[in-house]
């Protein structure tokens, strides 16, 4: 049996959920097919950051682009707690970069330096805290600290009510939404796909492959390619305490429950991502208890691991098929400062059918043009 | 609502629930303080402010965390009653203690 | 860092047993165990409570005797180290190293061989009430008299099913606790089902324990209703009455028993390999005839494996033992092999009765997944079963997603509590099995540590 749509998404997670919303709310009908309860889920294990400062360095297209999310956000909360009810958490109050060296503060200061002149004229607001002024914005510092940037776009919210009120929202507008339905095959024509999953056979005009690590495998297929890799990241959570941070930085944030969130380990560790090493936990703990020494007290009740999805420049990759026209790709390691751009700003360009020019550096031709320069 | 049986287990360590002097057998846990104290509530959720006593008493369901000599959210059940101990209920969340700081 | 031949990870009799027979055979052993003292919850306090005539019996002679021979291979100085109050966080599976916390302080110990054997819990009984204060698990009603000989002092109800709460009732009318009802949960025919799973003549002599049990509780006054339904726990603050379907009476305490189901909550963070049994409905680990898991590191002895007892618990940890003595080359094979039979003899005979006890007791559909969508299900994060099944419409196929859409399962227990009843109530709603509907992936931390003693830095001054 064959059920045709006007878009079929592959891929459950906030990238994809959050374009699948974008379109079924702009009156698309949407399949949005997603693996089952056990599956790599990057969105599980994101750390709940709208992040602008340390986005782009060099490569001014992606902290545009990080911008225009951040900026988009609030509308997108407003917009989904309005439709669910659910409270995302977010909180845009600026962010810090703490640095517990003065050799971490003077590569700050050149990286914020750098990635203000990168920024052009879209201008980057930032300043380079002291320990004083640093203090005067968090409680409880250590005398680790040496200083901190500050940017005021920076913000977090909660990815798993983001995760479920777009979900929620997506089926409330009439998106059909599939789990256990893990896609290995498909058929591509120009304006014409079908993809099997619980053994029916799903057909759209348009395709959008937004499965994380899954889409490396996926994209051939479909006339693209998406050279992505696992980073394997770890998040110590805490019990809940009564709220103590006003500002999320970096690597630690406090949620909306009160627990503190400690996070921001990169490792190259392949597809495991149910190990967790004690290093590693270690060393981030460490540097929670520099950072503010009344973290030591608190509890870790939960850690966690999972696999960002990483291009070899670290850059998101959005595509389009030349080959394929209607078939489309998204891969980022940054689905909930991205949503809001995923959902309002790229899902109205794969409505119109194409990608808007200053989106063209986020293709994947940039890794053959590295390569034929090389 | 729990009574001792001091013919069987003599009551030999003294402890303070709320401030308020209990004897109990060596070995026996925070807890179970608590629970012969007749405190109505060992704490208070951190989401709703339900109260809760202990619930398995062997480490598993977390609801008996208390505030021991002074350390928020300790798993009572899970802790043998010493000489002195001061036990107090867990209202709502813990408040970190910036104080610690240095 | 320390090494040793054989972790043990646990005090109980599958513990104590496996650490005496491995140090028999010349193996090195750390046993670690999170009580003050051995014993496991079966035999909980069992040194201290030697004066206590409510736990004459069983409890005092056979958990007193296999805690006198851990102690005698201790003190023999037979190459047993013991570590009580140490809780296990973290096994790394590769390194063969585990890390523990004693004292506030974390320390990593490398192992040829880890033996889990972390015993049962009770299983949860969400019925609408219980987590008012004044209802508790009947095991831990047990517990309290173990470890500070104290008993209910008002009226109690003991409601649930299984061999637990017959003892239990003995115990507590003994020590002079009551009075007390108890609300038999099982269901009409029962037993008649239970009579064809057959063992009856093998596991005769426990079954005769028991029938003893329900003429000492009848004769000492204990009330009994049977084929009891819609259990709830209702008062203001605190449990005041139980109702079921057809009565209702006052009470100041009421302990909940629906039997006992393996912890397995760091056998899934390592990632090894379950299955959920139909018969005891309940998930435990994969394992071979010697206790050994998917992981080569790794062995699981007693009620963790699945449910079967202390006598059966002691013969898993002995079988377990020699088979780490045989991977560790200190036993050919067929002495292994010699050495196991009169466990393994031991073992068929403590399990003969095990499938009658598991249909007799077996707990209502209500038990694993209640219907009442107001009853709360994580205790921890307050979430109850009506958001369990709009989660499970949302799209949620498992209890790890509809951990990710409520936060069932992210407080300080870690799903120990709700995970087996989301996936049922999951399970119910999309018309799967609750196998399908698969199990929580809990991750180390094992046990919540603090950041600091995770960071190894010194514990603040208090």
């Amino acid at each position: 049996m064959t059920v045709t749509y006007d878009t079929i998404v592959v891929g459950g997670g906030l990238v994809g959920t959050a374009i699948a919303y974008g379109l079924q709310k702009r009156g698309l009908s949407t399949l949005l097919l997603d693996e089952g309860d056990v599956a790599h889920r990057a969105s599980r294990g994101n750390f709940g950051l709208v992040w602008v400062q340390s986005k782009g360095l060099g490569a001014p297209h992606y902290q545009r682009w990080t911008r225009g999310s951040a900026d988009a956000w609030p509308g997108l909360a407003a917009e989904l707690e309005g439709r669910t009810g659910l409270n995302l958490g977010l909180h845009q109050p600026g962010g810090l970069h703490i640095c517990l060296s003065g050799e971490e503060f003077e590569q700050r200061i050149a990286y914020m330096e750098r990635l203000q002149r990168e920024a052009g004229n879209l201008g980057l607001e930032y300043r380079m805290l002291d320990h004083a002024e640093t203090a005067a914005m968090l409680p409880g510092i250590g005398p680790a600290v040496v200083g901190a940037s500050w940017t005021p776009y920076d913000g977090h919210a909660s990815p798993l009510f983001l995760m479920r009120s777009l979900h929620s929202a997506f089926t409330e507008a009439g998106g059909i939404y599939r789990p256990n339905a893990g896609v290995s095959q498909g058929k591509a024509a120009p304006r014409d796909f079908a993809v099997e999953a619980e053994g029916e056979t799903h057909r759209a005009p348009r395709i959008v492959l937004a499965a994380g690590l899954g889409n490396a495998a996926l994209a051939p297929l479909f006339g693209l390619e998406t050279p992505v890799r696992p980073q394997r990241g770890q998040i110590l959570v805490t019990e809940r305490a009564r709220q103590l941070l006003p500002i999320p930085t970096t690597s630690i944030r406090q949620t909306d429950e009160g627990s503190l969130m400690i996070g921001d380990s990169k490792e190259e560790a392949g597809f495991d991502s149910v190990s967790q090493t004690p290093e590693i936990m270690q060393s981030m703990a460490r540097r929670a208890v520099l950072t503010f020494p009344w973290i030591a007290e608190l509890n870790i009740v939960r850690a966690w691991s999972a696999l960002r999805v990483m291009a070899p420049d670290g850059l998101p990759i959005y595509d389009e098929s030349s080959r394929f026209p209607g078939a489309f790709t998204a891969n980022c390691h940054s689905g909930v400062t991205l949503a809001g751009a995923h959902a309002d700003i790229l899902a109205p360009m794969i409505i119109t059918g194409a990608l808007a020019p200053d989106l063209a550096p986020f293709s994947a031709r940039r890794f053959h043009d590295v390569r034929s320069a090389a | 609502m729990f009574v001792q049986r001091p013919e069987a287990r003599p009551a030999t360590v003294e402890v303070f629930v709320e401030g308020l002097p209990v004897l109990l057998p060596e070995g026996a846990s925070a807890a179970a303080a608590v629970l012969l104290a007749g405190l109505p509530a060992i704490r208070e959720t951190p989401v709703k402010g339900s109260p809760r006593l202990p619930y398995c008493m062997m480490g598993i369901c977390f609801d008996c965390l208390a505030e021991i000599d002074g350390v928020a959210n300790r798993q009572a059940c899970m802790v043998p009653v010493a000489p002195g101990m001061r036990i107090a209920p867990q209202r709502g969340a813990r408040h970190a203690r910036l104080e610690a700081e240095v | 860092m320390r090494r040793y031949d054989l972790a043990i990870v646990g005090a109980g009799p599958a513990g104590m047993a496996a650490a005496v027979e491995a140090a028999s055979l010349g193996v090195s052993v750390l046993v670690v165990d999170e009580q003050l003292a051995p014993g496991g919850q079966v035999f909980r306090s069992v040194e201290s409570a030697a004066g206590d005539p409510a736990l004459a019996g069983e409890f005092l002679d056979a958990g007193g005797a296999l805690a006198r021979g851990f102690r005698a291979a201790l003190g023999a100085g037979g190459g047993i180290e013991y570590s009580p109050r140490t809780t296990l966080w973290h096994v790394d599976l590769e390194a063969g190293v585990i890390s523990v916390l004693r004292d506030r302080r974390s320390e990593e110990i490398a192992a040829s061989r880890v033996l889990l054997a972390t015993g049962a819990q009770e299983r949860p009984v969400p019925i609408p009430g219980w987590t008012l204060p004044g209802v508790m698990g009947a095991g831990a009603a047990q517990i309290l008299l173990k470890t500070a000989g104290a008993v209910p002092g008002g009226p109690l109800v003991l409601a649930g099913q299984g061999p637990l709460t017959w003892l239990l009732a003995v115990q507590l009318l003994r020590a002079g606790a009551g009075p007390i009802t108890m609300l038999e949960t099982g269901g009409k025919g029962a037993l008649w089902d239970a009579f064809r799973a057959g063992g009856l003549w093998t596991g005769r002599r426990l079954l005769t324990k028991g029938v003893g049990l329900v003429r000492e509780a009848r004769r000492r006054g204990l009330r009994v209703v049977r084929s009891v339904r819609d259990l709830r726990a209702e008062g203001d603050g605190r449990v005041q009455r139980v109702r079921w379907a057809g009565g209702e009476t006052a009470c100041d305490m009421l302990l909940l028993h629906e039997g006992v189901i393996p912890t397995t909550h760091v056998t899934r963070a390592l990632g090894l390999e379950h299955r959920w049994d139909e018969g005891q409905l309940c998930w435990r680990p994969v394992l071979d005839e010697w206790g050994a898991t998917s992981h080569g590191l790794v062995a699981v002895a007693g009620d963790g494996g699945g449910i079967g007892g202390w006598e059966a618990a002691a013969a898993t940890g002995r079988i377990a033992a020699i088979d780490a003595a045989w991977r560790l080359g200190r036993l050919p094979e067929d002495e292994a092999t010699r050495r196991a039979a009169p466990h393994r003899q031991t073992l068929a005979a403590a399990l003969a009765l095990r499938p009658f006890l598991d249909r007799l007791y077996a707990p209502a559909p209500e038990v694993l997944a209640p219907s009442d969508d107001a009853t709360i299900v994580c205790r921890c994060e307050e979430i109850n079963a009506g958001q369990v099944r709009h989660a499970a419409k949302l799209g949620a196929t498992g209890p790890n997603q509809a951990k990710a859409y409520l936060r069932a399962g992210m407080g300080p227990c870690q799903g120990r509590m709700c995970g087996t009843t989301v996936a049922a109530l999951i399970a119910q709603e999309r018309g799967i099995s609750i196998a399908e509907a698969g199990a929580l992936r809990p991750r180390a931390p094992f046990k919540p540590l603090t950041v600091g003693e995770m960071a190894g830095l010194p514990a603040e001054a208090e």
